[in-house]
């Protein structure tokens, strides 16, 4: 039996990441971009000035610095889910994870002396060992992922509020605040945070066998089993991964309102990670995964929002409109649904 | 012979001043005794985490059985709640609803056996007759004394934008009314942009900006904010887009909890109308009262003032202390 170890170190020659060649390998992944683009078209079809961007005060202001800023926190659960999903999971603990590494960070910084650099770590902490709860549920007591992150997700913000005590835990520390609301090179930070987290595990699965792995385990994990694969370890790393996003997007969230909001920080925002990979054509039944096509998926999720509130429809339409544009990309995305439509269009073309 | 003697005049003493002290409490508040189920909406905000510890030390004083439930924003776990008190025999429920719609089967279930059902803070649009009063702040009359400061403040001219709260929720519903109606007696105070930042702190920073991006922020007068977490988050959202909350954008909302007058004492914040917490209280003595078979008047208001940023920092003494 081959050890995994190895496995890592023989990995075939890394391929390439081309955005060009996986668009020809599978039409299907122009969709999430087209809808993208198609949102952000509608968005400055109904707010003119959507696509304004201003300088002030060295920060750069605007709709679509929002998008990629509010955006941020989903970007980096979609980034975890993606691989927890490949992998034929499913983690519902997101959230509530950011609540309690939310917590945990303000309830440190505000109550002992630790350094801001000490109290991140411990925070990250907080995630991985939430991930690593996931992870031991569903790779060593073979629990059913859904009902395994449940568990979390419905403690989790129990958790939290325990540690808070019921109170948004306010706190004054620059930098733990500039984790939400610094700027560099008049970028919000948490744009380039999640953007760094990205090309960061996008690197550690797809220069390395590690990305294969995922998919192999998520294809058939018997089969992988008995190809050598420690189907377990590479579940355990997915969960581990998963909970260490959510313990960033939950710095993100905290410090961005300078307090830790037990209560509301991260509330479903599982649901929209897991949309994102959806929208991103990353299958639940596990299997190949996109990576890229996820970030696109929560950016067309947060697009559709930060839409929603520059139009000034009154907020009683919030939801439908967001339902209904979900539901035009997912049937954008159905082939069953665009079949008539194409032979239909191929009827017409060949009439003219 | 004599020591029993003395035992049973002691222990008639201790009788005696037992009967003393329980009419003592019983004048203090009343309901002794008494097990009363409490559903609360959750503790999404400061202000009701306060509202809860409020409801349970006036429990305590009053020498209540109160059990206490979280609904955890949800009403599914709420009516859960209520069907358990029922199934307990408790001999009154306190219900903290979390949305206005939905209450009547549960109600009547209540009504069926014969357990009074005080509604307290939001309202409920069921069959009045299915409850015996309803205790909670005024919120028409906040939003229009909101109102009435920002005329004033402004001289009746203000571009206005409001941060509605949860959307369908009684607060929000009723501010708005009471904001609204004020506003309407001025041609030149309007509100421009309008969202739900659905009470919290980061929707309300989230909606901010993009009103910032959607208008003008030059031309904003005034952010007209539901409750005062919104308005938190609205000010890191105008700091951080380089304007000076409450001097460039003025700022009201709803609720005094501790940190907006941490935010008026910083001078971010102008005014807050307060939101009592203070609802056990009303409540217990309604439950007591109907009891007693008084007959009850179908709304017992709560009043709350307004508040500046003069008295900010005594308030943020006192209620920070507590």
């Amino acid at each position: 039996m081959v050890d995994t170890k190895t496995a890592f170190e023989k990995a075939p020659a890394p391929r390439g990441f081309s955005v060009a060649r996986l668009l020809r390998a599978n039409r299907k992944l122009l969709f999430p971009l087209a809808a993208f683009l198609l949102i952000l078209l509608g968005n400055w079809l109904i707010s003119p000035n959507f696509f304004n961007v201003r300088l002030v005060e060295g920060r750069l202001l605007g709709s679509l610095v929002d998008i990629f800023n509010r955006g941020a926190p989903t970007v980096l659960l979609a980034i975890g889910m993606t691989l927890v999903i490949a992998t034929k999971g499913i983690d519902l603990s997101v959230g509530a994870v950011i609540a309690i590494c939310g917590a945990v960070a303000a309830v440190l910084i505000s109550e002992t002396e630790l350094s801001p650099v000490v109290v991140i770590i411990i925070s990250l902490g907080a995630g991985l060992l939430c991930g690593l709860w996931n992870g031991v549920l569903v790779a060593v007591f073979d629990i059913q992922p859904f009902i395994a992150t449940l568990i979390l997700m419905v403690v989790g913000r129990g958790i939290a509020q325990l540690i808070t005590e019921g109170q948004i835990a306010v706190f004054n520390n620059p930098t733990l605040e500039f984790i939400g609301k610094g700027v560099v090179l008049g970028l919000p930070f948490p744009i380039l945070l999640s953007a760094f987290v990205f090309i960061l595990v996008l690197v550690f699965v797809r220069r390395t066998a590690i990305g294969l792995l995922i998919e192999s385990v998520g294809s058939n994990d018997r089969a992988s089993y008995y190809a050598g694969i420690d189907a377990r370890a590479i579940k355990l790393l997915v969960y581990v991964i998963s909970g260490l996003c959510a313990a960033v997007a939950g710095l993100i969230i905290t410090a961005d309102i300078k307090g830790a909001d037990a209560n509301n920080a991260g509330l479903w925002l599982e649901l929209d990670a897991v949309l994102a990979v959806v929208i991103g054509g990353t299958l639940l039944s596990g299997g190949r995964f996109y990576l890229g096509l996820s970030v696109i998926g929560a950016l067309i999720i947060q697009s559709i929002q930060t839409g929603i509130f520059v139009s000034g429809l009154p907020p009683t339409f919030n939801l439908i409109v967001q339902a209904l544009v979900i539901l035009a990309i997912l049937f954008l995305q159905s082939d069953d649904f665009r079949r008539p439509f194409a032979r239909l269009f191929q009827r017409l073309r060949r009439h003219s | 012979m004599r020591s029993r003697k003395l035992l049973f005049s002691v222990l008639v003493l201790m009788l005696v001043m037992f009967g003393v002290f329980a009419t003592a409490f019983a004048q203090e508040g009343g309901g002794a005794g008494l097990t009363i189920g409490f559903s609360q909406v959750g503790s999404e905000s400061a202000w009701r985490t306060s509202f809860t510890e409020a409801v349970i030390a006036e429990a305590e004083a009053r020498g209540i059985n109160l059990l206490f439930s979280d609904g955890q924003q949800r009403q599914e776990n709420q009516i859960a709640a209520l069907r358990s008190f029922i199934a307990q025999g408790v001999d009154a429920i306190i219900l903290a609803p979390v949305v206005e719609t939905g209450w009547d089967e549960v109600l009547q279930e209540a009504a069926d056996n014969e357990i009074p059902v005080v509604i307290v803070d939001r309202n409920v649009t069921a069959d009045p007759s299915l409850y015996i009063t309803r205790v909670s702040s005024d919120f028409v009359h906040e939003g229009r004394l909101a109102a009435a400061w920002l005329v004033q403040a402004t001289a009746g001219q203000c571009d206005i934008v409001e941060l509605q709260g949860t959307v369908g929720s009684s607060a929000a519903l009723d501010r708005q009314q009471g904001f609204n109606d004020v506003i309407a007696l001025f041609p030149n105070m309007q509100i421009v942009q309008s969202q739900s930042g659905d009470f919290t702190r980061t929707n309300g920073k989230e909606v901010m900006e993009s009103f910032l991006n959607a208008v003008d922020p030059s031309t904003i007068c005034a952010v007209w904010a539901h409750n005062d977490d919104m308005l938190i988050g609205a000010i890191e959202a105008m700091k951080e887009a380089g304007l000076d909350p409450a001097q460039d954008i003025l700022t009201i909302s709803v609720d005094a909890i501790p940190d907006i007058f941490q935010a008026m004492v910083d001078g971010d914040a102008n005014a807050t109308v307060e939101l009592s917490p203070n609802m056990g209280g009303p409540a217990f003595d309604a439950v007591v009262a109907y009891l007693a078979g008084e007959t009850l008047p179908a709304w017992i208001p709560v009043a709350g003032g307004i508040y500046f940023p003069d008295t900010a920092a005594e308030e943020l003494a006192a209620r920070s202390g507590s």
